[in-house]
């Protein structure tokens, strides 16, 4: 009960802040737009509307990773986490109080974007629900981190790590924008190591029903989903006992 | 009888000790003000007082609970209004204190009256509906004091709560405190002399983590052979040199 009082202030103040809206939704929503007019002018393969669409979603989730590092870091320099840690919340409120409320948030913002992406010529499909369940490990790993930075940052260095940094790593590492095989290398190999491509591609292996495709790219995403998860709930319970 | 008993309460960052032995008696009702410049140990002693932080070595009895052994006692005994500001900005001040109530597990009902009777003791009705984040400095103090009596304590500890604000402000949050003296224990830090002259019962002096002094405004003054509190600090801060 606790910590969903804690949750629904969360959620509040992620919803009331104008900017989170306009990036977490409207961006990703102006990229699918701009970049399928491109596509109507000069077809490029990669941004077909079935291919376009799951990185465009993926994408749109490093914005969490702002939102809750933003969150986490303000609330620890206002010293708002140093008052409630002398109420009765237990650490494990702080840590679902920030993670749960920004899930739906994640959610929410794929299923617009799909549903943009519908308008703009996806086929409706099943398969369509199939890429939003797998928004929920790929929306962890984004979530995680955010607590992650947010427990080691200030509210100003979230903004160029998560703001500018993540954006970018998870823009140009994803094949989003262009394909790796093009580059190949050490960049291709680099962008393996991480999570953005193997998440990018598992939405495109769901959204075209090619299931057998997707497990290889699961396999990545749920550990560093989970390596994520544990290291933002040690660093939190670090800064929690510097307090 | 005391609400706050420490015994050789230490606290030392690698090589700095910030709290040096510190043996202080605080007594129910009693308004406490611990006075001393930056890095005095002031808020270093309010925070381990409020189980934010464990201290090196020592021991304190907050309610008559210990710091170091029950701490769950002892935040059910406590309120904090900390340095900063700390509400919630995007939140209304009544969504600010409805989410204290919540986290204090109140049930709806009580969470109404105790909304309603806090806005009326600290003149909140007509800001209820505002983002506490777009009120001035003087009013964010203002909820954050009333946030942190949410939970009905015993024991309220105010760090620095005029820091920054302006003249008109400071008087009127001085005039909130006031109401408040005598019903709870306050243990208040501040470097301003006039703020601890005003408001305090007793007031302790800090310096470098140790407690060089406790005693009436007026004991410190005749302590000093001085009639300003002003000149009674700056000597008795001197003479531990």
């Amino acid at each position: 009960m606790r910590m969903l009082t804690f949750a629904k202030r969360c959620t509040k103040e992620i919803l009331r802040d104008p900017l989170n809206l306009m990036f977490g939704l409207g961006f990703p929503v102006i990229l699918l737009l701009l970049l399928s007019a491109i596509q109507a002018n000069i077809p490029v393969d990669l941004f077909r509307i079935e291919h376009l669409s799951p990185g465009i979603a993926v994408f749109g989730l490093s914005f969490m990773t702002l939102f809750s590092a933003t969150l986490l870091a303000r609330d620890r320099e206002t010293s708002f986490l140093q008052r409630l840690y002398t109420t009765p919340l237990k650490s494990m409120d702080f840590i679902l109080g920030y993670i749960l409320p920004i899930i739906p948030i994640a959610l929410a913002q794929s299923i617009i974007c799909f549903l943009i992406a519908v308008l703009l010529g996806l086929p409706v499909t099943v398969n369509i629900l199939f890429a939003v369940s797998m928004m929920l490990p790929v929306s962890l790993f984004y979530i995680s981190l955010g607590l992650l930075c947010g427990s080691i940052f200030n509210v100003k260095q979230v903004g160029g790590i998560c703001g500018a940094l993540l954006t970018n790593l998870s823009a140009w590492l994803s094949g989003i924008w262009f394909d790796l095989e093009l580059v190949g290398g050490a960049f291709k190999k680099i962008a393996n190591l991480l999570p953005f491509i193997h998440a990018v591609e598992l939405e495109r292996a769901m959204m075209s029903g090619n299931f057998s495709e997707a497990f290889p790219h699961l396999f990545p995403v749920l550990a560093y989903a989970f390596i994520t998860t544990i290291g933002a709930i040690l660093l939190f319970l670090r800064q929690m006992k510097r307090q | 009888m005391e609400a706050i008993k420490t015994v050789n309460l230490t606290k030392k960052y690698k090589d700095f000790v910030a709290v040096d032995n510190l043996n202080l008696q605080i007594n129910q009702g009693e308004l406490f003000s611990l006075l001393g410049v930056n890095g005095a140990g002031k808020t270093t002693t309010i925070k381990m007082l409020s189980c934010l932080t464990k201290p090196t070595a020592g021991d304190a009895f907050v309610g008559g609970s210990s710091i170091t052994q029950d701490e769950i006692n002892v935040k059910q005994v406590i309120g904090v209004s900390p340095q900063e500001t700390a509400v919630a900005p995007n939140l209304t001040v009544k969504e600010n204190l409805e989410l204290m109530c919540g986290i204090h597990g109140f049930s709806k009902e009580k969470s109404r009256e105790k909304v309603a009777e806090l806005a009326t003791q600290f003149n909140l009705q007509n800001i209820l509906t505002k983002k506490a984040g777009k009120l001035s400095g003087g009013w964010q103090r203002r909820v954050s004091i009333a946030m942190a009596l949410i939970s009905e304590p015993s024991i309220l500890f105010l760090d620095e709560p005029t820091l920054g604000l302006d003249v008109l402000a400071r008087s009127e949050l001085w005039d909130v405190i006031r109401t408040l003296k005598g019903k709870i224990t306050i243990i208040l830090t501040t470097h301003y002399m006039e703020e601890a002259e005003a408001l305090s019962d007793r007031i302790g002096i800090m310096k470098n983590g140790k407690l060089l002094v406790t005693g009436t405004a007026q004991e410190l003054m005749e302590k000093a052979s001085t009639d300003r509190f002003e000149n009674a600090f700056i000597t008795i801060v001197k003479e531990a040199n």
